[in-house]
């Protein structure tokens, strides 16, 4: 394999590998302050990519995708309050079902709406075959614009969580929520922010990725699937392991072309998955110990 | 200040707390003894609004706390040192103090919320050399002044302390006693639960006895210590860790 092709193949792995990471941390955001695991995370995605494409006819680019984040983030309150807020000591069971309906309940109404076919964004620069050239190689600056993008989120999440009083007291939620409310703090809607937050990373990701990976009303579940994956490898809760994991997926998803078919590539993710959930289920970053503290 | 008429409360069919009735004035410790199982930590979850009573009357300042959620009844003035710490692990000492602070900077703002965490340092001083380290770090007896600290941080009329004194050496036993006394001079209100009856009630103005959800007895603190019933069952010996 030539210099060319390796950072090929490397650029491929590491935007799949940040958005990887951005579902993963919409399911750390929720799991960190009500212990559940939302499986409609990566419906937010497809949300976020299909109603800028549908926006797009009526404003400019940009302010579709900040509307189509808005009305995404919406949808997110509106799924905590309908179906989460009102239940009391929810059982993991009980969640895990419920989350898999609404990511159902999603995906047929986006049938309904947008239908089978399969739409895109338009590269925000240039065409499909514009690039530039970095070490050597050519890259669509889409690539670029995602990589970014996802940096920025991860970057404004951890500012958040670690200067803004409302970030803190996310964490405080996150660390122990009995103790939260009895500071007298309302836990059900550090709930409904978690979902709104969720909602709004995951838009914005699917929103940016449209142009390179497509959107359609089913590609939120294999992007949860792989969210999933790379939010327990690094260990359920850890944002920071979430990108490092999901960096670490990416490049081996990319890599495995090179060896394998095609058809593959998702067999190595959840081949990935359960060889984790058997060898260390506190996964590759968290300690047995740290499994039992939460941090975002 | 409180007062609990008829309560009766539990977890789905196990009733808990059999026809309670108390009450705490401004101004004094009440110490509420019992052995393990007794419904102690229950009585203080119910008033606290964590467990909903089935009945009964739970009167705080002038709020009806039985229609109050968890959160509204610290905002009214009563705050909860929950047995076992409960420290925020992941979060600072310092950040903990600030979350602690949440009402009082709803209510009087950011500055009265630093004037606090001063008041706080200066009562554990402890806290503040050790006030960026993560609290999940703390030793056990660190952990339960930073636990009353946080409570504290609201401006509590009435602070209730869920077995402060759990698991830790008897030098820092008498050290968080001799804060629990302080805080009476300060004028707080102090609702005290203990397992070690007699360093509660020698420091206690009143004491109530809970066995399996009933009040059996109460009285002023000395009269309690001199009690045989009392001494037979809770004073005999010293409490083995």
């Amino acid at each position: 394999m030539d210099l060319s092709l390796f950072l090929q193949y490397l650029f491929a792995g590491i935007t799949y590998g940040v958005i990887y990471a951005i579902v993963a941390i919409g399911f750390n955001i929720i799991y960190n302050t009500t212990g559940i695991i939302n499986f409609a995370q990566g419906e937010f995605l497809m949300l976020g990519g299909m109603i800028s494409i549908s926006l797009l006819q009526f404003m400019p680019l940009p302010l579709a995708i900040a509307a189509a984040v808005l009305i995404t983030m919406a949808v997110g309150a509106l799924i905590e309050m309908v179906f989460i807020r009102w239940i009391d000591n929810p059982s993991v069971l009980r969640m895990v079902i419920i989350t898999i309906g609404i990511s159902i309940l999603i995906r047929e109404a986006a049938l309904h709406i947008w239908g089978e076919s399969v739409r895109t964004l338009p590269y925000f620069i240039g065409s499909s075959v514009t690039a530039v050239t970095l070490f050597g190689t050519k890259i669509s600056p889409q690539v670029l614009i995602v990589i970014g993008t996802c940096a920025i989120i991860v970057l404004f999440l951890s500012a958040f969580f670690r200067f803004t009083s409302l970030g803190r007291e996310m964490r405080a939620c996150a660390a122990n929520r009995r103790a939260a409310t009895l500071c007298g703090i309302n836990v059900k809607n550090m709930v409904t922010l978690s979902f709104i937050l969720s909602a709004g990373i995951g838009a914005l990701a699917g929103a940016v990725m449209s142009p390179i990976t497509y959107s359609q009303y089913d590609n939120g579940t294999g992007l949860a699937i792989k969210g999933f994956t790379v939010a327990i490898l690094g260990g359920l809760g850890n944002s920071l392991a979430a990108v490092a994991a999901g960096l670490l997926l990416g490049i081996i998803e990319a890599f495995s072309i090179s060896i394998l078919p095609l058809a593959f590539q998702d067999a190595v993710a959840i081949a990935i998955l359960l060889f984790i959930l058997f060898v260390r289920p506190h996964g590759l970053f968290g300690s047995r110990e740290a499994a039992r503290l939460k941090e975002f | 200040m409180l007062r609990i008429r008829n309560l009766d409360a539990g977890y789905g069919q196990l009733r808990v707390l059999k026809n309670i009735s108390l009450h705490v004035d401004g101004g004094e410790i009440v110490a509420m003894i019992g052995a393990n199982g007794a419904g102690k930590t229950t009585l203080l979850h119910t008033i606290a609004g964590l467990v909903k009573p089935t009945s009964g009357e739970i009167l705080f300042l002038d709020h009806d706390c039985r229609r109050l959620k968890a959160q509204n009844i610290v905002t009214s003035g009563c705050a909860l040192v929950p047995e076992g710490r409960q420290v925020f692990a992941t979060l600072s000492v310092e950040e903990n103090l600030i979350l602690g602070g949440y009402v009082l900077q709803k209510r009087k703002g950011t500055a009265a919320v630093a004037e606090e965490l001063a008041h706080q340092f200066e009562l554990f001083p402890v806290l503040r050399e050790r006030r960026q380290q993560l609290a999940g770090t703390l030793s056990g007896g660190e952990q339960q002044m930073l636990a009353m600290a946080r409570a504290l941080m609201s401006r509590p009329r009435l602070v209730m302390m869920d077995e402060p004194s759990t698991g830790l050496a008897p030098l820092i036993v008498r050290n968080i006693f001799q804060v629990i006394v302080r805080l009476r001079e300060e004028g707080n209100t102090v609702l005290l639960i203990e397992q070690n009856a007699r360093a509660a009630l020698k420091i206690a103005d009143r004491g109530y006895v809970l066995e399996t959800g009933k009040v059996i007895l109460q009285g002023p603190a000395e009269d309690l210590l001199a009690n045989r019933d009392v001494q037979r069952a809770y004073l005999g010996r010293e409490k083995i860790e």
